[in-house]
């Protein structure tokens, strides 16, 4: 039986290791890598610092292969087939396959010691905890992973700071017009950029601490965190020791089988030097992989060289660059103001696409880029003005993906033959879009082509989903609609996208709703604090936690209703609902509330609306629990936290279940040793019984379950999805519920568990503060220019001793 | 043409209405993003309540708009059409800004030729 051993393992190792199996390999298979984990998804490295766990970035072990974590190859014994492992028994090869990547370039400058880098799950830890109370952070190189660096530094909340040896920002990518305009989004985003510098020292103080970088012109950035992305080589040692041919700049040199120059020894991914190439992509790495695993199984594939077209968006910024980036001609549009960018190179003769630039917005790559070499599907200036609204028609053998090597065609017959409905499906069926993901809306564009419906956007003013809209506010700290909308969205909004926005505006910042330009995009419930009505006059719920409610409150409620003439309802939320308000009544109304201690409570707005409650242990012979207690506790822990759709709850204090919690979003039920959590319930249009979630649970346990559940939900939810809804989309359910909220698989429940500290810790009375403050107040009446004069057109009739609209047509 | 004076410009958010009283009509004025100030009529034809000055503003197609805080019906701010249902349309009048002041006309319908500007009256109180 034939033993191949690889050497290193990471994503290409991984995908060479899959492809022998698909190929039906049938030696044994021992993968031996340094790091403490298999193979890892390393494009998306940096989702590792926004919660993704290392688990969830693992590629799968393959069955019957045998990995050897946490070892170092340190030599191959070429006549005897066998490497040398650090620590551990050596390993016997009939073949051979270095899949050993690169390494991040540190160049030899004092200090250097001292500096990160950004390649594995390690380093990412490393930044995170130096980070713990530093204040800056500087990135050394501009490009690429560069940018992705600093980015990851802004996201754990360094002030950033980007220097780049050459005159402008991703110089392999774009040219200094791109780069004067990537500059601009990227200051205006805080960080700053040091171009046309470089480093002469790391600097320290006394003990070893980073205090700054100096740069070649003697200024001094401060910083207590270096990250260095100036280059990555490729850890070509182990060839060099054992005497293969290896390039002069570095790289195991290899024929287009991968061979290198030893026969039983391939090698694939960044390692390897083709055709005086190393390539630095993921797609080419995988592509090698796959040419390798075809011929050690004895077929004839070879590898030709590899496109190394980009499309990637860095700090909200689109950057893409396809073909050539020069040609006999080249077209430009560029817009400084709306910060865009594009260039296409053409032939001499204008008739051939060689290639293109595109900052700002990269929608021409996705069509523009299976053009290179062919002619040009439109007249130039069509293409980069109209972008991606340009509709083409793919030819069948144009590349899609560029990262799995997936053609147009194979996306259709994945469509036509195999009846993939979605972008889920395309994946699976083709592993297009898996890698980094910018082909993405190209196997959209072509599942709609083929008729199939895709669209997740919220509206016609943004293409994303409600949790995408709310990482996006998150990881880029963003604070108005106006920003969101600029960098991310089109148009100006509307009453769909404009309440959704301010919702996750206040679930991650709980500011005033009517603060600054949040008012402009509450709707009118929001608006005036209180519900409309058909007759245009408003209703006021006054809160009373878990229904609880004192005679003298009982009788202040009376009496507003009475001087202010409005009907009055006991709610099926156990509290009382006063009707028929105007606008300008209404600030009169909260102020007597407000003395006689209470608030005004949500029966509008996306948020915590009532939890309902028995009467409990305190009185009732069955009951094992105080009931009421923890329903006031609840209530007031949640109200006001603004989520994707409004939120009940109730708690019962025994299983006769008086207070209705499984119908809840999240309910309580007492047991004799605490309480049981459901969630997920909901009556109203589609009825849902919740599910239990935990059993037995301590106060304190059941506090901080339901915290991290409603952060998750907040996060993750879409607009106007229920618990129940988005508990019955939730790929893997209840066990995956489980899974993140209480064994913290993502590693994010400090993050959840913050967030709603900070919420419990911000939460103010919004209808007090209303009335404190004149300019808010001031919006309180019905006509501008006669802030006296109540609306005519608002009337009454009597029914049952009480009133009702009348509303004229 | 009857300019009558409302309300000082600042008093307008950005991308938000108010309601004025003007010769006994409710005239819903907003102002767009871009600076723009519009009157429309307030009443919702749709149920007939009197509420369309505090609808959510935006765009549809570019097409500045509100949309009815009852059900939800997107009318154009430039020509008070009801976007969602064509049929339908509400009332558009002239308005304008003077001095730092919002100035509304009712009484001529804002469609054919420019009508001459002539000297303000002020109402309210
Ligand atoms: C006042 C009240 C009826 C009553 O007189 O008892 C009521 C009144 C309204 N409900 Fe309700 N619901 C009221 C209890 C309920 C209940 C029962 C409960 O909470 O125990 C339910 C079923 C339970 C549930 O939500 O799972 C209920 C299911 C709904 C639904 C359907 C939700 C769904 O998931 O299908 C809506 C529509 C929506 O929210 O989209 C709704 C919406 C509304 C709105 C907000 C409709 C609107 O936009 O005008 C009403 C506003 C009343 C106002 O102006 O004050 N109301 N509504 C109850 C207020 C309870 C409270 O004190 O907060
Ligand atoms: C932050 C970041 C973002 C990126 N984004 C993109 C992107 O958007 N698109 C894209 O196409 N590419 C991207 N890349 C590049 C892509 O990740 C690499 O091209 C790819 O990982 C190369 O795979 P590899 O397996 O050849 O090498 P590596 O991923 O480097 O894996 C090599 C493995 O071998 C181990 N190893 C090395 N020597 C030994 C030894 N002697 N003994 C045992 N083990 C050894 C290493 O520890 C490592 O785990 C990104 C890279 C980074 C760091
Ligand atoms: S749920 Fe149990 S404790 Fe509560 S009122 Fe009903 S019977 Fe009593
Ligand atoms: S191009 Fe990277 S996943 Fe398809």
């Amino acid at each position: 039986m034939r033993k191949i051993v690889v050497a290193g393992y990471g994503p290409a190792a991984h995908r060479l290791v899959e492809a022998l199996l698909e190929r039906d390999f049938d030696g044994t298979i021992t993968v031996i890598g340094e790091e403490p984990r298999p193979a890892y998804d390393r494009v998306a490295l940096t989702s590792y610092l926004d919660g993704v766990s290392a688990e969830e970035l693992s590629y799968p072990v393959p069955p019957g292969v045998v990995t050897r974590l946490n070892s170092r190859v340190t030599g191959i014994d070429r006549r005897a087939r066998r490497v040398t492992v650090e620590g551990g028994e050596p390993e016997p090869y009939d073949v051979l396959v270095l899949a050993t990547g690169s390494r991040p370039f540190v160049p030899p400058v004092p200090g250097a010691g001292h500096a990160h880098v950004y390649r594995t799950i390690d380093d990412l830890d490393a930044i995170r905890a130096a980070a713990e109370g530093a204040t800056d952070g500087v990135v050394v190189g501009g490009g690429l992973l560069g940018l992705e660096a600093a980015d990851a530094l802004r996201g754990l909340g360094l002030r950033t700071h980007i220097v780049e040896m050459s005159p402008w920002l991703m110089p392999r990518q774009v040219d200094e017009g791109g780069g004067a305009v990537l500059k601009g989004h990227i200051e205006a985003l805080g960080l700053s950029v040091h171009a046309g510098s470089g480093v002469q020292e790391i600097v320290t103080d006394g003990r070893g601490k980073v205090t700054g970088l100096r740069t070649p012109d003697g200024t001094l950035v401060e910083a207590q965190i270096v990250v260095f992305s100036a280059g990555v080589r490729p850890r070509d040692e182990l060839a060099r020791e054992c005497g293969l041919a290896v390039g002069e700049r570095g790289g195991v040199v290899v024929d287009s089988a991968m061979r290198t120059s030893d026969p039983h020894i391939y090698a694939v991914g960044e390692c390897a030097l083709h055709d005086g190439m190393v390539y630095g992509l993921a797609g080419p790495c995988f592509t090698m992989a796959e040419v390798a695993a075809e011929r050690i199984t004895g077929g004839g594939a070879a590898f030709g060289g590899a496109d190394l077209s980009t499309k990637l968006k860095l700090l909200g910024v689109e950057v893409a660059q396809f073909g050539a980036m020069e040609g006999a001609l080249d077209v430009t549009y560029m817009d400084p103001v709306g910060g865009v960018y594009k260039k296409l190179f053409i032939s001499d003769d204008a008739t051939t696409l060689l290639g293109g630039i595109c900052v700002g917005d990269a929608s021409p790559y996705g069509t523009l880029r299976s053009y290179v070499g062919k002619p040009l599907p439109a007249p130039p200036a069509d293409l980069l003005f109209a972008g991606g609204g340009v509709q083409l028609d793919l030819p069948d053998d144009a590349q899609v993906c560029s990262c799995n090597n997936v053609s147009a065609g194979a996306v259709r017959a994945a469509i036509h033959d195999q009846g993939c409905a979605d972008v889920p499906g395309v994946k699976a069926c083709t592993r297009a879009g898996t890698t980094c993901g910018s082909c993405v809306p190209m196997l959209k564009q072509l599942l709609e082509k083929a008729g199939v419906d895709t669209g997740k956007g919220l509206c016609e003013h943004f293409a994303h989903s409600r949790a995408e809209l709310f990482d996006i506010v998150r990881v880029r700290g963003i604070r108005t609609f106006s920003q969101l909308i600029a960098e991310h969205g089109e148009g100006r909004g509307c009453d769909v996208c404009k309440p959704a926005v301010a919702s996750i505006l206040a679930s991650l910042h709980n500011g005033h709703v009517l603060e600054g330009e949040n008012a402009a995009l509450q709707d009118t419930n929001d608006h005036f604090l209180a519900n409309i009505q058909k007759n245009g006059t408003y209703s006021v719920v006054p809160r009373i936690p878990g229904g609880e409610i004192t005679p003298g409150k009982l009788i202040v409620i009376g009496e507003v209703a009475r001087d202010f003439g409005l009907y009055t309802k006991i709610t099926g939320g156990q509290r009382i609902d006063l009707f028929g308000a105007r606008v300008d009544q209404l600030p009169e109304i909260w102020r007597r509330l407000v003395d006689a201690g209470f608030e005004s409570g949500h029966a509008y707005g996306k948020a915590l609306r009532t939890v309902k409650s028995c009467v409990g242990s305190a009185w009732c012979r069955y009951g094992v629990q105080d009931s009421v207690g923890m329903a006031i506790a609840l209530e007031l822990r949640y109200r006001g936290l603004r989520s994707p759709h409004k939120l009940k709850s109730a708690v019962s204090g025994c299983a006769r279940e008086c207070a209705e919690a499984r119908s809840k979003d999240f309910g309580v039920i007492a047991t004799e040793q605490g309480w049981n959590l459901y969630v997920g319930g909901n009556g109203g249009f589609k009825p849902r019984h919740a599910d239990l979630l935990a059993a037995d649970l301590t106060g304190e346990e059941l506090i901080r379950t339901i915290d991290r559940f409603l952060m998750f939900y907040i996060r993750t939810a879409d607009r106007l999805q229920r618990t129940s809804a988005w508990l019955e989309s939730l790929d893997g359910g209840l066990g995956y519920l489980r899974s993140v909220i209480m064994d913290d698989s993502l590693g994010i429940c400090a993050d959840l568990d913050a967030h709603m500290e900070r919420h419990v810790a911000t939460y103010a009375d919004e209808w007090r503060a209303t009335l404190e403050d004149p300019d808010k107040l001031g919006r309180f009446v019905s006509f501008v220019n006669a802030p006296g004069v109540p609306d005519p057109s608002i009337v009454f009739a009597t029914e049952r001793d009480q009133i009702k609209p009348v509303v004229m047509s | 043409m009857n300019w009558i004076g409302i309300c000082g410009y600042d008093l307008l958010l950005p991308e938000r209405g108010v309601c004025a009283l003007v010769d006994g009509e409710q005239v819903a004025l907003f102002r767009t993003y871009d600076g723009t100030v519009h009157a429309l009529g307030n009443r919702d034809p749709f149920s007939g309540a009197y509420v369309l000055s505090r609808g959510i503003v935006g765009t549809r197609k570019g097409e500045a708009t509100v949309a009815s805080p009852l059900h939800k019906q997107v009318f154009s701010l430039v020509t008070g059409r009801c976007l969602d249902e064509p049929a339908v349309a509400i009332p558009v009048y002239r308005a304008r800004v003077r001095d730092g002041a919002v100035q509304v006309s009712v009484s001529v319908p804002p469609s054919g030729a420019r009508a001459q500007d002539r000297g303000l009256v002020s109402v309210g109180g």
